[in-house]
């Protein structure tokens, strides 16, 4: 490909993205907007994550809050118990998450569609019970408090810095996904998402393709974890929590599956909704549940494929 | 001895109420191939609507605070349950024919919230309990207390399993619900109405939840959110005994509350809820298809 149309291709998303991400500021009233942007893009991170895993190579995670969860506390009780610095944190907790995600992965991605299913949401629920009961170190259901983020001497604060490291770290993210799905690894991944056998006949080494966007996916929400704990300041274990799996794959699945874009829609529209709909504030579980219902019965494919394929329609 | 016996009598009563739940997953799952995870907001439903009915005052004329009586409440719990989960069926599942099995995961999932949001609405977010059917006094055996509730869940839960048995293995319309578990397309192109067997499926998987839900609101008590961790059991015990075999169904349910009494009761309370997804996680890796599964061959 050259550069030209490798350019115009590929990096036209991302780069519309950032267009939006530096533009959209200067329509802010107020720094709550701010907050709800840098919300948006630290689950849209945490998204991509799992959408490389769910909609390139097509393995189910229902406990993928699990390792936003091993982020979350990573900053949260290295700086409290050990005096680690929390910008080193978040690196350890990334490591933690890859760790975890090999040993934990190895075995159970074997497994394929519910059985996996069932699998990543024992391993999320897991993590979830330590993180409720080992009170001495995580303070228990209630939670705690993060120290804030400091970056040579100077306090990370404000939700308008957020929104600025947020969205460049999904940008970031989300051209490092498009590489990857360029790349050999990306190419065998989908191989893998059409056909596991398929695959295997052609020499592609499926359980280890397998474990490494696993363990992609898991450092991208480990680090959104991360992001998510420094910038709320506090912590509970609801982060890491059974709903929480369930509101990413949604996230993945309303934006669309294999589109990196999607995700960020999908999390824009999770995110914003509930904050939008606080009037209806009683109704906000029953409502997220029948856009759940609605969405999967008449938008299957998800937003961003769906209207993609509308504008292609046009073409023609 | 007597400490044991007590664990065991705890382990076996939440162990029917799991095997009531993965029960139900197992028939959806042999009709459809769908995995209901709206299937703990029966059991809510069931408990809870029992509640709600029995607290109702209705301004009849001539009868004097007309409450309704608790078996009436029950019976009148279980049919709305069943027909919330035949609308359940209607408008979420029938619709999606043919989606992929992760999205149809994400519907179940979605109705499991919207109920749970609506149960949140409609009745409160408080804890609720109801009277034991056979009186509260414990009954001494070799040094343990067994509440009587805990034999009438047993009991129950027994005639469920026996009542299904004969019902799928005596009568037509079971004939067609294993013909359709067996093959979809085969059993349709022998007249078997396959949409009408899903429906069932969900309608009887919805009723034995709700009874689930009336059994247990006594021992352990009820509120919007107590469908979560139950469906998320009962599916550890479906996997545990094999999904799509019902007796796996029954043994798994029995041996997680077994091991989460157990682990309660010796280990450490707090972790009684990992034990299930513990087990889960040691199951699949080492035996995939289950206790009583067959294994899945795939064919290129």
């Amino acid at each position: 490909m050259s550069l030209r149309s490798w350019l115009e291709i590929r990096l036209l998303p991302p780069m519309v993205v950032a267009a939006v991400f530096i533009c959209v500021p200067w329509f802010f009233p107020s720094a709550y907007y701010y907050r709800i942007g840098a919300l948006v893009f630290i689950f849209a991170l945490a998204v991509a994550g799992l959408n490389l895993l769910m909609g390139f190579a097509g393995q189910v995670s229902l406990g993928h809050a699990g390792f936003l969860g091993i982020g979350a506390y990573s900053v949260a009780i290295g700086p409290a118990h050990f005096g680690v610095p929390s910008w080193l944190c978040l690196f350890a907790g990334a490591a933690l998450s890859a760790a975890v995600a090999f040993v934990v992965g190895r075995p159970i991605l074997r497994l394929k569609g519910h059985y996996l299913a069932v699998a990543t949401l024992g391993f999320g629920l897991l993590v979830a019970i330590v993180l409720t009961n080992e009170a001495g170190l995580t303070g228990g259901p209630d939670g705690m408090t993060v120290p804030r983020l400091t970056l040579l001497g100077w306090g990370v604060r404000g939700s308008d810095v957020w929104y600025w490291i947020a969205g460049t770290t999904f940008l970031g993210g989300f051209v490092l996904a498009l590489n990857l799905m360029e790349s050999p690894t990306g190419r065998a991944l989908q191989a893998i998402h059409d056909s596991e056998v398929a695959a295997l006949t052609l020499g592609v080494d499926v359980a280890r393709k397998k474990l490494t966007i696993f363990i992609i996916s898991a450092v991208y929400a480990s680090v959104a974890g991360s992001y998510l704990a420094l910038f709320n300041g506090h912590i509970t274990p609801d982060a890491a929590g059974f709903l929480r799996s369930i509101e990413l794959v949604a996230m993945v699945v309303l934006g669309g599956m294999g589109s990196i874009l999607g995700s960020l829609v999908g999390a824009g529209l999770l995110v914003v909704l509930p904050q939008a709909l606080t009037i209806f504030h009683e109704y906000e579980q029953a409502l997220l549940g029948l856009i759940l219902i609605v969405f999967m019965i008449f938008l299957r494919r998800g937003i961003v494929p769906s209207v993609a394929a509308i504008f292609a329609g046009w073409r023609k | 001895m007597a400490e044991l016996l007590q664990f065991v009598f705890s382990g076996l009563t939440v162990g029917a109420i799991y095997a009531l739940v993965a029960l139900g997953f197992t028939l959806i799952y042999k009709a459809s191939d769908i995995i209901n995870f709206a299937q703990g907001e029966f059991v809510m439903l069931g408990g809870m609507l029992t509640v709600f009915v029995a607290h109702a005052v209705i301004p009849l004329p001539f009868v004097a605070h007309a409450g309704i009586p608790l078996p009436l409440a029950a019976v009148i719990a279980i049919v709305a349950t069943t027909a919330i989960g035949l609308a359940l069926h209607r408008f979420a599942i029938e619709p999606a024919r043919g989606a992929t099995p992760v999205a149809l995961i994400m519907i179940t999932i979605g109705a499991s919230i919207f109920l749970r949001g609506t149960a949140q609405i409609v009745f409160d977010r408080r804890f609720h309990s109801l009277p034991p059917l056979l009186g509260a006094d414990p009954i001494q055996f070799g040094g343990a207390a067994i509440l009587p509730q805990s034999l009438v869940v047993l009991a129950t839960a027994a005639v469920i399993v026996v009542a299904l048995w004969l019902f799928i293995d005596r009568t037509i319309f079971g004939k067609a619900v294993i013909a359709t578990a067996a093959n979809r397309l085969a059993a349709r192109l022998v007249g078997v109405d396959t949409r009408r067997i899903v429906a069932f499926s969900f309608g009887v998987s919805a009723a034995i939840g709700a009874i689930a839900g009336v059994l247990i609101t006594p021992i352990a008590l009820t509120s919007y959110d107590a469908g979560t961790l139950l469906a998320l059991k009962g599916f550890a015990a479906a996997m545990l005994g094999g999904i799509g075999s019902a007796p796996g169904a029954v043994v798994g349910g029995i041996l997680i509350g077994m091991c989460e009494a157990l682990a309660a009761g010796y280990l450490s309370s707090n972790y009684k809820d990992a034990v299930a997804f513990l087990i889960i996680l040691v199951v699949l890796v080492a035996i995939p298809q289950g206790l009583f599964g067959r294994a899945k061959i795939e064919r290129v």
